[in-house]
Order: structure tokens, then C-alpha cells, then sequence
């Protein structure tokens, strides 16, 4: 079954992020900076259908993600799996996770914002819905969804 | 419960701090008036800073301090001091709260008072930042619907004229629906309460472009200034400034104990004979900020 839902080879070495809701897989790579020079291989599947609807998924040959790309990939695709994947086999599998606040992976969309000044504090925010994904600045109390967050991801 | 602690939005007040705090600004009253003296915070230094200028407010604030025999430091114009050659604001707030018992702290950037009340260790008290929050307006506005009324559950409160970017009808309308008010917005199409904001009532408020509309039902008539500004077109301001003007004709058909209030200063929204009708009550207004900021200040620093 795995076989046919993916639709792409297996890889060797790297992650497969899967249940991507549909759409958000060029997202995805976007936030992870992986743009035409990568050196690895990338496979995209959009709109996959499944039991459930539709996913997205993403494989990326011999890379890794640290706590900080994956608190950016729950942010955007609350839903997704993060599989790692060495010698064929999946050594690891979780269920991204959105924390109930966000610290310092983006900035707040609010240009008036103190945090958008030349002061010395990171952006702070409240995750007030995990779905969809709404973020309140802690300092400005200004809402972010989830286009605005993708735009001010640093 | 409010000793060293920072006042920075008025959505972080429960109704038993907001009742709290009417009750001592209640007994602040004759102090206020001059009638009494007192030196509750004898000995206690207020910073205030201005990063943007705010004559009432920051005078209201150096008046209920100096009534409670305190004194003050501060600035009012950050182009004669170190901000101007770009000293960052944490470090500012920082050398500020070591002069200090408590800052007072007005800015045009949104989300600078939580910013201060992160660096500095005595209370910041939020007196204005940008198109955020300023508690102390919401308050003195809530005390002096209070005094009138009461109680603030179940009122019939209009707020008129500029929603949409009227600070100051924001964080009250907000206040007013969490303490159980009806609330009635009235203003132009192109001044509408954000919808962002209506979101955060508790029940959906009714709206209108119409004084008359809510002139028999409203206990309370909150106008604030339209700004030519706003339009676009000067044709389009000249066709709505008029119908948002309150004039003693108009009181004929209100409730006989509403009250009219104004942020202040007003321009034309209220006819100055007004003054003399029974429903007036923007002066009262304006003065309740000085019991009401004394009352924060003495709760804050913790002698009362
Ligand atoms: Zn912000």
C-alpha cells in the first residue's frame, strides 16, 4: 500500500515527510530553504488521494531536520509526519507537534510591532488555534494565519 | 494582588481588580479635588516617558502623583535626550527604572510598553503604545460610567463616530462587552469598528451609520472625534460630519439619565450648549483620570 500511495521511489538515506495537507508541499520546501541548488534529490507528490482526502508528501535524500525546522514545518502543516529514513528502512517516525508558543522562528507580520525595531528581544507568540494555525504576538497582540506566517518565517 | 505588577492591557484586568481599583479611586476622589491632602507616596519617584506626545494624559498622571505627594521625572520630548541618537528602548527603560519606583510610558510602537515592563523591574503602567492598548483611558472611561450607573451589566452603551481607528473605543468596546454592556456601534461605512475587534465581544453588537437609531436606548453616548483626515473625498466628510453632531435637540429624545461622554478634545461632535444639559459628562471624564491613575499608582506600588 505504502508502495502505491507514494507514488515515488524509495530513498536511502534522508526523511519522507508525509500527510502534508494538500497544496503545502512547495510551502514546505520553501521554509526548509530548499530551492534548485540542494545536490540531493527531492521528490514531491501533490494531491495524493488517500482514505483520509488528500496529502501532499515530500521526500528529501540525506537530509535532516533539527527541533527548530520542524516546530516551521507543524507551524504550516499541523498535520504532517516527519519519517527518518537510513538504509531503506524508517528508523524514526513522529507526528509533528505545534508547541503552545512560538519563539524566535517568526516575525511578527505587524510592521508597528517593537519587535520589528532595533531592540534586543526575539518575536514571542501564543499559539491560540493549532487548526487552522492562528499565532497572536505577544508584544503587539497583532494574529497571524497560516499565509502571513509563511511570509514572515525566518 | 497589584503590588509590582505591570498594567499593560486592559484585557489582562478580571472584574474584581477593575472593581478593586474603582473603589480606590473612589476614595482618591476628595485628594483629587484638593480637598485633602495626603502623602501616600511620599518619597516615591514616577519616571514618565514620552516617546510621543501625550499633554493630557502625561499631566494627569504628574498631577495624581504630585496629589499623592510623590514626585516625578521623566521626558516628553525624546529629541532632547539619547533616544534621538538611537539608544535602543530596553536600554532607555532600564536606566529609567533605576531612577525610580514606577514608569509611565507612552509610544508610538505597538507592543513597546510589554517590551519595558520586560526589562524594568519596578511596574510599567501602559499609557499608550501606537495603535495598542491604553488601559488607563479604558478605566477611567469604565470609573466614570461606574460612578453614574453603578453597575456596567446591561447597559445600553452607543459608541459613536470613528471605530475604526479610534484607539480608545477598541480596548472599551472590549471591556464593556466582558462586563456585560450592550453594545451599539454607530459610524460612517468607511469607519467601521474593525471586524477583528468585534470578534473579541461576547455578543455580536448592533450597528448603524444612525444617531437615531440608538438615541431612546442608550444609557451611555461615547463620541469621539471623525478626522477630515480619514476621507478621501471632502464631499464624503462633509455629508457625515454633520449627522454625528449632539446637540440638545437631540438629547430631547434620550433617556433622562444618559449620559454623554468624549474622550476629548472634541472639535464639533458636541454642541457646546450641551455643556449645560444634564447629560454631559466629558469634563467629569477628564478629571476621573486623575483619581483613577492615582488609585493605579498607589495599588502598584503596593500602600494601599
Ligand atoms: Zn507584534
Amino acid at each position: 500500500m505504502e508502495e502505491q500511495t507514494l507514488k515515488v521511489q524509495k530513498i536511502r538515506n534522508g526523511i519522507v515527510i508525509d500527510h502534508i495537507p494538500c497544496g503545502m508541499a512547495l510551502k514546505v520546501l520553501k521554509i526548509l530553504n530548499i530551492n534548485g541548488d540542494i545536490g540531493s534529490t527531492v521528490s514531491l507528490v501533490m494531491h495524493v488521494k488517500s482514505r483520509m482526502g488528500c496529502k501532499d508528501v515530500v521526500k528529501i535524500e540525506d537530509r535532516f531536520l533539527d527541533e527548530r525546522e520542524i516546530d516551521k514545518i507543524a507551524l504550516i502543516a499541523p498535520t504532517a509526519t516527519v519519517n527518518v529514513i537510513e538504509n531503506y528502512k524508517v528508523v524514526n517516525k513522529h507526528k509533528v507537534e505545534l508547541p503552545d508558543e512560538i519563539v524566535g522562528i517568526v516575525k511578527c507580520m505587524n510592521p508597528r510591532c517593537i519587535t520589528n525595531q532595533r531592540e534586543p528581544v526575539v518575536s514571542e507568540f501564543k499559539v491560540i488555534s493549532k487548526n487552522p494555525v492562528i499565532l497572536k504576538c505577544k508584544y503587539c497582540e497583532r494574529e497571524m494565519g497560516v499565509e502571513d506566517i509563511i511570509e514572515n518565517i525566518l | 494582588m497589584f503590588k509590582g505588577r505591570d498594567i499593560v492591557s486592559i484585557k489582562e484586568l478580571s472584574k474584581e481588580e477593575m472593581d478593586i481599583i474603582f473603589e480606590v479611586a473612589r476614595e482618591m476622589l476628595p485628594i483629587a479635588r484638593g480637598e485633602r491632602k495626603s502623602d501616600l507616596l511620599d518619597g516615591k519617584i514616577l519616571a514618565t516617558l514620552f516617546f510621543e506626545p501625550s499633554t493630557r494624559t502625561r499631566l494627569s498622571f504628574e498631577s495624581a502623583m504630585h496629589r499623592l505627594g510623590g514626585s516625578v521625572i521623566g521626558f516628553s520630548n525624546p529629541s532632547a535626550t539619547s533616544i534621538s541618537k538611537g539608544e535602543t528602548l530596553a536600554d532607555t527603560v532600564r536606566v529609567m527604572d533605576s531612577y525610580s519606583d514606577v514608569i509611565v510610558i507612552r509610544h508610538p510602537y505597538e507592543g513597546s510598553a510589554r517590551l519595558a515592563a520586560e526589562f524594568a523591574s519596578n511596574p510599567v503602567i501602559n499609557a499608550g503604545d501606537g495603535a495598542g492598548q491604553h488601559p488607563t483611558q479604558t478605566l477611567l472611561d469604565l470609573f466614570t460610567i461606574h460612578q453614574e450607573f453603578g453597575e456596567i451589566e446591561g447597559l445600553n452603551v452607543a459608541l459613536i463616530g470613528d471605530l475604526k481607528y479610534g484607539r480608545t473605543v477598541h480596548s472599551l468596546a472590549y471591556a464593556l462587552s466582558y462586563l456585560g454592556a450592550n453594545i451599539y456601534l454607530v459610524s460612517p461605512e468607511l469607519l467601521r469598528m474593525p471586524s477583528h475587534i468585534i470578534r473579541e465581544l461576547k455578543e455580536k453588537p448592533v450597528e448603524t451609520d444612525k444617531i437615531e437609531d440608538v438615541i431612546e436606548d442608550a444609557d451611555v453616548l461615547y463620541v469621539t472625534r471623525i478626522q477630515k483626515e480619514r476621507f478621501p473625498d471632502p464631499t464624503e466628510y462633509k455629508k457625515v460630519a454633520g449627522s454625528y453632531r449632539i446637540t440638545s435637540e437631540l438629547l430631547n429624545k434620550a433617556k433622562e439619565k444618559a449620559i454623554v461622554m468624549h474622550p476629548l478634545p472634541r472639535v464639533d461632535e458636541i454642541e457646546p450648549e450641551v455643556d449645560y444639559t444634564k447629560h454631559a459628562r466629558y469634563f467629569q471624564q477628564a478629571f476621573n483620570g486623575v483619581p483613577v491613575r492615582m488609585a493605579l499608582l498607589a495599588l502598584v506600588l503596593g500602600v494601599v
